[in-house]
């Protein structure tokens, strides 16, 4: 198997290959543009230090940005949150996926995983759990500013989570009104309004059909995350945000100072390659040209050292 | 008188031999037995012998024909019991014996551990279903054993036989038979019960038995009933009026033991052993017999003895436990690490974390450690795999049906096939470094040809062509015609024609040659038919000169104690026999002193060379040169010879003699000195005849395969309970010592100071620089472990049986371990069957090396007991070897093929195992480490559960099974072409400690990768769409699929040796884990049980992805990489020798060429064996006591058939009652053979002699 015919002429190979695909990924990675706005307001120059207080309430807060040439659509707005641990055990399993699959029976009877967001004072809470819980809820509104006036920059929220989660995972009940399901239901204690009113302005957005809901219940892998919250695909700014300046309009309603983490908004293009993300490029580009030496030296190796014949 | 007084003195003496022997047994016993005892109550200790023994009992009393008598002592009846469990019994104890394996227990204890929802970090089904499946693997295994043995349980209880009940004889189940029962037996039926002999059909109240399944001897056992229960005859009446009482010693497992009396009629008798019939015997010659029960079922000897055999456990079993223990540390440091991780991460960043995941209880953070340190004991678990053991056992089982299938390992001609009888010892086989071998029957066929001989200075028995260039002699050389000679034997087998023409030519010489070997001789002839002779001889070398002598055409018919009768070239005569002078071993020689019909009185003595020479006369001494020389020859192809000659005597002279011999047998003080010295008187002046030449025939290729083991590196000591002389030339001509050794050492000193001498002389010959640790033998010793020595040339050692006792004494046996360590080969000559077993137990302690006992004989089981591996020869001498051992074949030849290639490949694909399994499981539980780090340790899993759960039972189980059954470094013919390859597994390079740390670490780098390159690349990254794929499910499923391909991949490169079946298990694993998953990530899965599928999607939604089939690819090609370029270069750097076989494999991708074909070395040498007339003390006083056992035979045409019989068992010793001059061994195992009275010389004492 390891012979010296084998191994050296596939090194080289490997290594050309992973040269050749690492060229492609970073130049790929390269060419996404990517603009990160950090609006915690940890600083007393942020201009959402005021809102960092927890006693304030509805708090609201305008980040200005510009943008020097043209922002390759389709763009996406995320919103990004760090140090925050939606991967610990416990809050990753506290929800319960046959309330969620729209069981009504688990709508009068949560399960104990959700505890402690089963039962508010004698009722269940649907949605139960953590997760759904600590539900991100900061609002954004951007606007492009042309020549003093704001022209507010639509922002598409349909289409932003897994086709499975919208479709198969998550359901509501078959109770037309959706309110009606909810009788003898209270909403999670966090939540401003109760599930079936989370988008008061598309009534079919509502309930576990709410598609920032869904993306705020794909739990994240890592304690750094960031989580699609709109599209600017239509419109207007479809082909992208030409150079201009630019407000955010933030609504502050998400506490994370106490636990030291952060909340930034994000707007990204994508390519074939998902997002940016320049690890992967320069991992296959160093990997390569590894290959490439290892197999000169094999070579040498090979050469100088090859094994006696004798028996 | 004198005869018979002198035969009294020897049978004391013999007495007292075997009384001091018997004491030592006992002690043996004894110690065995508080052994035993002590297992007893550890296994009581389990509770898993709920007690059988209520309380000992000390003597057992019973009447005959009284069963409520005996009933109230409660002995056990004649039932056996071997199963262990019933049908309510098996579950509840099955589990519970399965529960006592720690792995078991641990999971078990994990299992527990997921029932605290506190702690549960994982469903319950990731630990419940490989649980349930290992047991119910492990049941379903021992319940199918548990089948067999109420099968065998329920047919020896069920066999029938005929009980006297109510004043007659009824037939009834061998389990109703009670204690205090008489039975009758018939020829050919097994011993029911142990049995009191009441009476027998054959006169004098004899019955013969064979004993062979109780202690592996063929030949049969006599047996004598008292007179007094004799006259019962088989008078059911009279039997039924019998109620004698017996009493006797409690059940024991002392075969050859026997005390008690039984009281009947007012008198009392003694009773020994020679009045009791063991279960496990075979009635043989003996029409019926009538016996009392005194044991029954489990109270027999029979049970008694077959007791617990000692479980074998292989090296790598311990070092597995080892390994298991510290797995154990190992898993409790890292939940440590990580609980205290939990701890800080607690203090730090838990305890602010708490607005949006309140957790009750685990604000504090020391008890929110302790928590997680268990929930990581069950997430970590699979560094501790519990399908590792399943595993190990099915691959050694499918290893040993290698083993079992091996065509190249199966024996034609006896049908026989090779048996792994024990399944778990397979790649112990691979590890072998000392070899202990028997030599008869093992080495040897036990099969003595008359082959050459020299008869007044000329040669005969080779094949020469017309140049008179000498033939190699094969199947095809063409054999002598004796049809001339009507009682010729047909299996007898000459090649050279000049000697049958010499006979028909009436040379002399020739026909004094063979009227010798007719005569003088204690051989019996057995004339069933007319013109069928068989002869019985007590050692096979007698039996085959005899044979030749009679196909020569002086064929010896009959004997009587003072005559014997032959047919010399047609024409029969009777010698009358006036005295045999004996053969013993300081004598080296036995004569006879015939008359012939004519009248004359001459004296014919064969013996050892140096003997006889001696006694020559000078006139011989041109002969004796040429003679010399010949003799020279003969023994440098390892032939045993012995020289023959002759003497006329004179008539007065020989009265006169004969006069003083009486005087001196019947003298009373120093008797043996006396007769001794009248031999030496007349035995002189001889006049030398010739030499015979003896092939004591090798089984087929045992010097090839003695040089291969050899040149594995592995030490073969024979244990021979012969005498040294043939020992040593058996191991010349097996190529175990060789001329070209620069010494052989003999150690036969009589005292140990002789002993240590003549060690230490050894010693400093073979290491001359050495002086230091003379004094002290310990210093050799490192942690107890004797070092092997560097040693300048080959030497050889040969230690007799009584300085071999002082050899092993404590004070010496490091000495003498020491010494025989550094030689070559070591022989150890006529050693007892404890000594054998104690040769062995002295390499296994100080050693620390795995030993290998083989043999045929009831002698070498507990050598074959006590070695590491076992393994009987299934040949001629019974079952006794071949039951007790782990491995069984036919012919000595196939233990290369069972080492060097079953046992390398074993041992191969044992580590190969291990090593891949320890590396995918740690890797796979390492990846979990590192996520603790980015999850607030919350014991939060990298994987899907079913993927967890599957791992190790579904995604990789067939492909490393696959490798472990099927992978081959290089095929069995390479492996013969270099012995070499056997050695690495004798050093424990495949799997030791530092393998098992190198896997850990290469483990701990893949682990490495497979989380932190995922970690980095899905970090903050997006769908192609914009949409999430960092969260946690897709990574759940980018990571255990680049684990996934990196240990296929990896497993890939671990193989050497593909086949159509490795290909499909390993590709079928990666289609089943796709299939798999995109079954549990479905949405019908979903729909059905929301909660046990929560990754509905994950697989469509992130497997379609380029970016993640990226890093699926740079992960599994780095962990792998790196592998390759490190074996790449150990391979040109340091090349092992497999590699160096490899290599050379690749380059001529032809078989090898055929092994050359050893030609057989001619040398001659100076070196010869003295004659081996047998094992003990010659019967020459039996033959002319009138004493000796025998059926009148067809009364030949001599008409001197004659005498009664005797009774009164004497057995020689052991194996050479039958004897067979070519053909088949006679002793094979045949059912219901008719064996004569004559195998067996008994000599009663009867008061009318």
């Amino acid at each position: 198997m390891l012979s010296a015919g084998i191994v050296i002429p596939g090194f080289v190979v490997i290594g050309l290959v992973f040269i050749g695909i690492g060229v492609a990924l970073f130049v790929t990675s390269r060419s996404i543009t990517v603009l990160e706005i950090d609006y915690t307001g940890v600083e007393k120059d942020s201009p959402c230090f005021k809102c960092s207080d927890p006693d304030i309430k509805n708090c609201g807060c305008k980040v200005d940005f510009s943008i020097d040439t043209l922002f390759e659509g389709p763009l996406f707005l995320y919103y990004g949150l760090s140090n925050y641990f939606q991967n610990y055990r416990q809050y990753g399993a506290s929800k319960d996926l046959t309330q969620l699959s729209g069981d009504l029976a688990s709508f009068k009877d949560p399960s104990d995983v959700c505890y402690p967001y089963d039962y508010s004072v004698q009722k269940p809470i649907v949605p139960c759990g953590s997760i759904a819980n600590s539900m991100f809820n900061d609002t954004f509104k951007l606007f492009h500013i042309v020549k003093g006036t704001r022209k507010q920059v639509a922002l598409d929220g349909k289409g932003i989570a897994w086709w499975t989660d919208y479709n198969v995972k998550f359901r509501n009940p078959l109770v037309n009104p959706l309110k009606n399901a909810f009788n003898g239901t209270t909403k999670p204690p966090f939540w401003p309004k109760p599930a079936y009113e989370l988008d008061p302005t598309d009534p079919a957005n509502n309930g576990f059909d709410n598609q920032d809901f869904l993306v705020w219940m794909r739990a994240a892998a890592l304690p750094n995350f960031r989580k699609l919250y709109r599209r600017i695909s239509e419109g207007e700014y479809e082909k992208g945000l030409p150079a201009g300046n630019y407000s955010l309009e933030i609504a502050y309603n998400y506490p994370v100072l106490q636990f030291e983490g952060r909340k930034k908004v994000v707007f990204s293009n994508v390519s074939w390659m998902g997002g940016k993300n320049e690890f992967l490029g320069i991992a296959y580009l160093v990997i390569g040209s590894l290959c490439v030496v290892m197999s000169v030296v094999m070579l040498i190796v090979y050469a100088k050292f090859k094994f006696p014949e004798e028996d | 008188m004198d005869a018979q007084q002198q035969q009294q003195q020897q049978q004391q003496q013999q007495k007292q031999e075997q009384q001091k022997e018997e004491q030592e047994e006992e002690q043996q016993q004894e110690e065995d037995q508080e052994e035993e005892e002590e297992e007893e109550e550890k296994m009581s200790f389990f509770g898993l012998d709920c007690v059988r023994k209520k309380e000992t009992e000390l003597e057992r009393k019973l009447r005959a024909n009284d069963r409520e008598y005996n009933l109230s002592f409660r002995y056990a009846t004649n039932a056996i019991k071997t199963c262990k469990y019933n049908f309510f019994t098996f579950l509840p104890l099955n589990l519970f014996e399965q529960f006592q394996r720690i792995a078991n227990a641990y999971f078990l204890f994990l299992l527990a551990l997921q029932v605290i929802p506190e702690i549960s970090s994982l469903s319950w089904f990731t630990t419940v279903v490989p649980l349930v499946l290992v047991l119910s693997v492990t049941a379903a295994k021992d319940a199918t054993d548990d089948i067999n043995r109420h099968r065998s349980d329920n047919q020896v209880n069920t066999r029938k036989a005929q009980v006297l009940i109510d004043r007659k004889l009824r037939s009834e189940k061998w389990m109703d038979v009670q204690v205090g029962d008489i039975i009758k037996l018939e020829n050919n039926q097994f011993v029911t019960a142990d049995l009191l002999l009441l009476s027998s059909s054959e006169p004098l109240n004899l019955v013969y038995i064979e004993t062979a399944e109780l202690d592996g001897e063929t030949n049969l056992k006599v047996r004598q009933a008292l007179p007094v229960t004799g006259d019962l005859g088989d008078d059911i009446e009279k039997l039924a009026d019998f109620n004698g009482e017996v009493r006797c010693e409690a059940p024991n497992n002392r075969l050859d033991r026997f005390t008690g009396t039984l009281s009947y009629a007012g008198q009392k008798y003694s009773l020994d052993n020679e009045k009791i019939l063991l279960r496990g015997c075979t009635l043989r010659n003996t029409e019926w017999c009538f016996g009392l029960v005194l044991f029954g079922g489990p109270e027999t000897k029979l049970m008694q003895n077959c007791g617990k055999s000692t479980f074998k456990r292989t090296s790598i079993d311990r070092l597995m436990n080892v390994l298991v223990l510290c797995i154990f540390g190992f898993l409790a440091f890292m939940c440590t690490i990580l609980a205290i991780g939990n701890f800080f991460w607690e203090m730090n960043e838990g305890s602010k974390f708490t607005v949006f995941l309140p957790r009750q209880n685990r604000t504090n953070a020391g008890f929110s450690a302790f928590l997680t340190f268990w929930s990581y004991v069950i997430i970590l678990n699979t560094v501790v795999p519990i399908s590792l053991y399943v595993s190990v056992e099915i691959i050694r089982l499918g290893n040993s049906f290698y083993i079992d299938w091996d065509r190249k390992m199966y024996y034609a001609r006896s049908d026989t096939p090779a048996e792994a009888r024990t399944t778990t010892l397979n790649e112990e086989l691979g590890q072998i470094k000392y070899i202990f071998s028997d030599k008869t029957g093992t080495l040897t066929q036990n099969i003595m040809t008359f082959n050459k001989c020299s008869i007044n200075g000329k040669s005969y028995g080779d094949v020469v062509d017309y140049t008179g260039q000498r033939l190699e002699v094969s199947e095809l050389t063409e054999t002598v015609d004796f049809s001339f000679n009507p009682l010729a034997d047909p299996r007898f087998v000459f090649h050279d024609h000049a000697l049958v023409e010499a006979v028909k030519l009436e040379n002399p010489e020739v026909h004094d040659f063979f009227r010798l070997l007719s005569l003088c001789h204690t051989v019996m002839a057995e004339e069933k038919k007319e013109g069928e002779l068989l002869y019985l001889a007590q050692s096979p070398d007698e039996g085959a000169l005899v044979t030749a002598a009679r196909n020569f055409g002086f064929v010896f018919r009959s004997r009587t104690p003072d005559s014997v009768t032959i047919v010399e070239m047609g024409r029969q005569r009777s010698y009358e026999l006036l005295t045999i002078l004996d053969f013993n071993n300081v004598r080296k020689r036995m004569s006879v002193i015939v008359r012939s019909p004519e009248g004359k009185l001459s004296l014919y003595c064969k013996g050892a060379d140096t003997i006889i020479y001696e006694r020559l006369h000078q006139s011989c001494s041109k002969l004796m040169d040429i003679t010399t020389e010949q003799l020279n020859e003969f023994a440098g192809e390892g032939l045993r010879t012995l020289v023959l000659a002759y003497k006329d005597l004179d008539e007065e002279y020989f009265n006169e003699w004969k006069q003083r011999q009486h005087e001196a047998s019947t003298s009373m003080d120093d008797r043996e000195g006396k007769l001794d010295q009248l031999y030496e008187e007349i035995e002189k002046d001889l006049l030398l005849l010739g030499a015979t030449a003896i092939e004591d025939k090798l089984q087929d290729g045992v010097p090839q395969t003695i040089e291969q083991l050899s040149k594995a590196d592995i030490k073969i000591w024979v244990l021979t309970g012969d005498k040294q002389e043939t020992a040593e030339n058996i191991g010349f001509s097996c190529n175990l010592l060789r001329e070209e050794m620069n010494e052989i050492f003999t150690v036969s000193g009589n005292s140990p100071e002789d002993v240590r001498e003549e060690l230490r002389n050894a010693r400093t010959s073979m290491k001359p620089d050495e002086v230091d640790s003379v004094l002290l033998p310990g210093r050799s010793l490192v942690k107890g472990v004797m070092m092997d020595e560097e040693v300048n040339g080959e030497h050889g050692l040969v230690i007799n049986g009584h300085s071999l006792a002082y050899a092993l004494e404590r004070g010496m046996q490091l000495e003498f371990l020491r010494t025989a360590c550094m030689c070559k080969a070591v022989i150890c000559c006529r050693v007892t069957p404890l000594q054998k077993a104690q040769v062995v137990e002295l390499v296994k302690k100080y050693k620390q090396v795995v030993t290998l006992a083989i043999g045929d004989g009831a002698n070498d089981v507990s050598m074959i007991k006590a070695a590491h591996i076992g393994v009987g020869i299934s040949g001629q001498e019974g079952m006794q070897a071949v039951l007790s051992s782990d491995f069984s074949f036919a012919q000595f030849r196939f233990l290369q093929r069972l080492l060097l290639v079953h046992g390398r490949w074993s041992y191969l694909r044992m580590c190969k195992f291990l090593r891949y399994f320890f590396y995918k499981n740690f890797t796979f539980t390492f990846v979990h480490f590192w996520y603790a780090f980015f999850c607030g340790f919350s014991a939060q899993t990298v994987y899907d559960e079913w993927f967890i759960t599957l791992y190790n039972l579904v995604y990789t189980a067939l492909p490393v099974l696959g490798m472990s059954l099927f992978d081959q470094d290089v095929n069995d013919v390479w492996s013969f072409q270099h012995p070499q390859l056997y050695v690495p597994g004798q050093l424990n390079l495949y799997f030791s400690k530092k393998a098992f740390f190198k896997c850990a670490l290469h483990s701990g780098y893949s682990s490495l990768v497979l989380f932190f390159i995922p970690w980095a690349a899905m970090h903050n990254t997006v769908r192609d769409d914009g949409k999430d794929v960092a969260d946690y499910q897709s990574f759940a499923l980018l990571t255990q699929t680049c684990l996934l391909f990196a240990v296929s991949i990896q497993l890939g490169l671990e193989m050497s040796f593909w086949t159509a079946v490795n290909t499909f298990f390993v590709l079928g694993s990666l289609f089943m884990y796709f299939g798999v998953t995109f079954t549990m990530y479905s949405n019908g899965m979903f729909l059905m049980l929301p909660p046990a599928f929560p990754f509905i999607g994950t697989a469509r939604n992130s497997l379609n992805q380029p970016n993640v089939w990226l890093t699926i690819l740079l992960t599994s090609t780095l962990c792998v990489l790196p592998v390759i370029t490190f074996r790449f270069l150990v391979i040109q750097l340091c090349p092992t020798i497999n590699d160096k076989v490899m290599y050379k494999v690749r380059q001529t991708k032809a078989t090898p060429p055929p092994l050359p074909r050893r030609t057989r070395i001619r040398r001659t040498s100076t070196r010869r064996s003295g004659y081996a007339f047998s094992h003990a003390q010659g019967y020459g006083d039996l033959v002319t006591s009138r004493r000796f056992l025998r059926r009148p035979a067809v009364s030949g045409s001599s008409g001197l058939a004659n005498t009664g019989r005797t009774t009164m068992g004497f057995s020689p010793m052991g194996r050479s009652a039958g004897y067979s001059p070519t053909g088949r061994p006679q002793n094979v195992k045949v059912q219901d053979v008719e064996v004569t009275s004559l195998q067996m010389y008994k000599t009663i004492r009867d008061p009318a002699l």
